[in-house]
């Protein structure tokens, strides 16, 4: 287990390093934007991110449903693990969109599909972490969590094509990023996508010892109380 | 079914018996519908023509937080003097719990609705030339898209500590796509479109009516455990 941990951790590192690499000294600076084109480097990170956003809550939402049906508070840790990095991942999506936005688009926010998809989604986790927080034992708090996790999956793509409906009456002022990527870009994004999910893994072992800690330390001061 | 039925039907005469005895919670939602559109009126000036353009956003906006104000109330209720546990005991199917309470909190939004729509209406000094009728069918779709996921999320709610504040942090997310249908739809008919020219939003609506009443029916079992 402990060795299993330190040898993701070392690859996490190493695919790390190499794609802050990629991004700065192999991908080349595209020449078809206007001013600052160095910022469409935020693009590799920017993309990674939200790939782990999805994932995580796709974790979630399988968890959920494994926790409902067995009852094994396994599950549910794994759940709450993911939720929150999906939540900080997605976090991360949306501070570097406008940084990105504002110097290709010329502003923060646009109501473009999949950014609002994005924002309704860390709302959506952001309340599964709610009801956590705000659930007392931790039996009702596992049920609970794993239900809204299930409605909260089936609702993203519903939300999806809502939004994408709703841009196509308003008139998009901008035009999603058309940026071609080359041969080299492409060859970075794809390192930094596997560096991301190595990342996460890397973060959802930390996370789960955590609660394991957490658990047993439960469990001794429960032993205590009995004692005296 | 038949008795499934006769459950579902005890529990909605039950809440409405109980409701206009006092008539607490819908006279206390409609007094909050009013209140929005008024306090909306004070930010946007009301006479203006652009105010038209964000009448039907505007409607929606009292309709959503006045229906969360009953939805709040409709579990809440049942955690008095642990009324809940007798309904758990009661020897039906719980989704019958779930669908009363869907028709119930139905019933109360859409008397709310039809009273304050005209208002809002009259207020606003808007000139309606589209169809009642299909401006009707409009509402009470989304509505209840909007109460079927309200009502489970309010049960869920319900269970927690901070069960008010909870529940529309937890329900306005998950409505996105009914509100965004809603508005434009409304929006649609209000300048006199048929039903026909907002096809795609009512079946994205009624995708979600049919999504979030199986759903909930199917977990309602296991938010009812305890």
């Amino acid at each position: 287990m402990r060795r299993r941990k330190q040898a993701i951790g070392l690859i996490t590192l190493v695919v790390t390093v190499l794609a802050v690499y990629l991004v700065f000294m192999y991908a080349p600076v595209p020449s078809n934007v206007r001013d600052l084109p160095e910022v469409q480097k935020i693009l590799y990170f920017h993309v990674s991110a939200a790939w782990i956003g999805f994932l995580a809550f796709f974790v979630v939402f399988v968890a959920s449903i494994l926790y409902l049906k067995s009852r094994d508070r396994k599950w549910d840790v794994l759940a709450a693990s993911s939720a929150e990095i999906g939540v900080v991942f997605t976090t991360i999506v949306l501070l570097t969109g406008p940084i990105w936005g504002k110097a290709a688009w010329n502003a923060w926010w646009t109501w473009d599909p999949r950014l609002t998809t994005t924002l309704v989604l860390w709302f959506i986790y952001l309340a599964y972490i709610v009801i956590r927080n705000s659930a007392e034992e931790d039996e009702k708090r596992a049920r609970l969590a794993a239900i809204f996790g299930i409605i909260g999956f089936v609702d993203v793509p519903i939300v999806f094509m809502a939004i994408r409906w709703w841009r196509t009456i308003h008139p998009v002022v901008f035009e999603a990023g058309q940026v071609g990527l080359t041969p080299k870009m492409l060859t970075t994004l794809f390192v930094s996508l596997i560096a991301f999910t190595f990342l996460y893994l890397y973060y959802l072992l930390l996370r789960l010892d955590i609660a394991k800690a957490k658990l047993e330390l439960a469990g001794i001061k429960e032993k205590l109380r009995a004692k005296f | 079914m038949k008795e499934f039925l006769s459950a579902v039907g005890a529990i909605v005469w039950k809440d409405l018996k109980a409701e206009f005895r006092t008539k607490e919670m819908i006279s206390s939602m409609l007094i909050f519908a009013f209140l929005v559109i008024v306090i909306f009126s004070f930010a946007f000036d009301p006479t203006a023509q652009s105010v038209k353009k964000i009448l039907p956003g505007v409607i929606w906006v009292a309709f959503i937080f006045a229906g969360t104000l009953g939805l709040n109330r409709s579990f809440l209720s049942e955690q008095i003097n642990e009324a809940i546990q007798g309904l758990m005991l009661a020897p039906v199917d719980r989704a019958a719990i779930y669908f009363g309470k869907v028709l119930g909190n139905m019933i109360y939004t859409s008397l709310v609705e039809a009273v304050a729509l005209p208002v809002f209406i009259i207020l606003f000094d808007f000139s309606f030339s589209g169809s009642w009728l299909s401006l009707i069918l409009v509402v009470v779709a989304s509505t209840f898209g909007f109460v079927a996921v309200g009502t489970f999320l309010a049960a869920l709610a319900s269970n927690t500590r901070t069960s008010e504040v909870l529940l529309p942090i937890i329900l306005f997310p998950v409505i996105v796509p009914v509100i965004i249908g809603a508005v434009e739809m409304t929006k649609a008919i209000f300048a006199g479109s048929s039903l026909g020219e907002v096809a795609t939003w009512l079946r994205v609506v009624l995708v979600y009516d049919v999504v979030f009443l199986v759903i909930p029916f199917l977990l309602f079992d296991f938010l009812l455990e305890a």
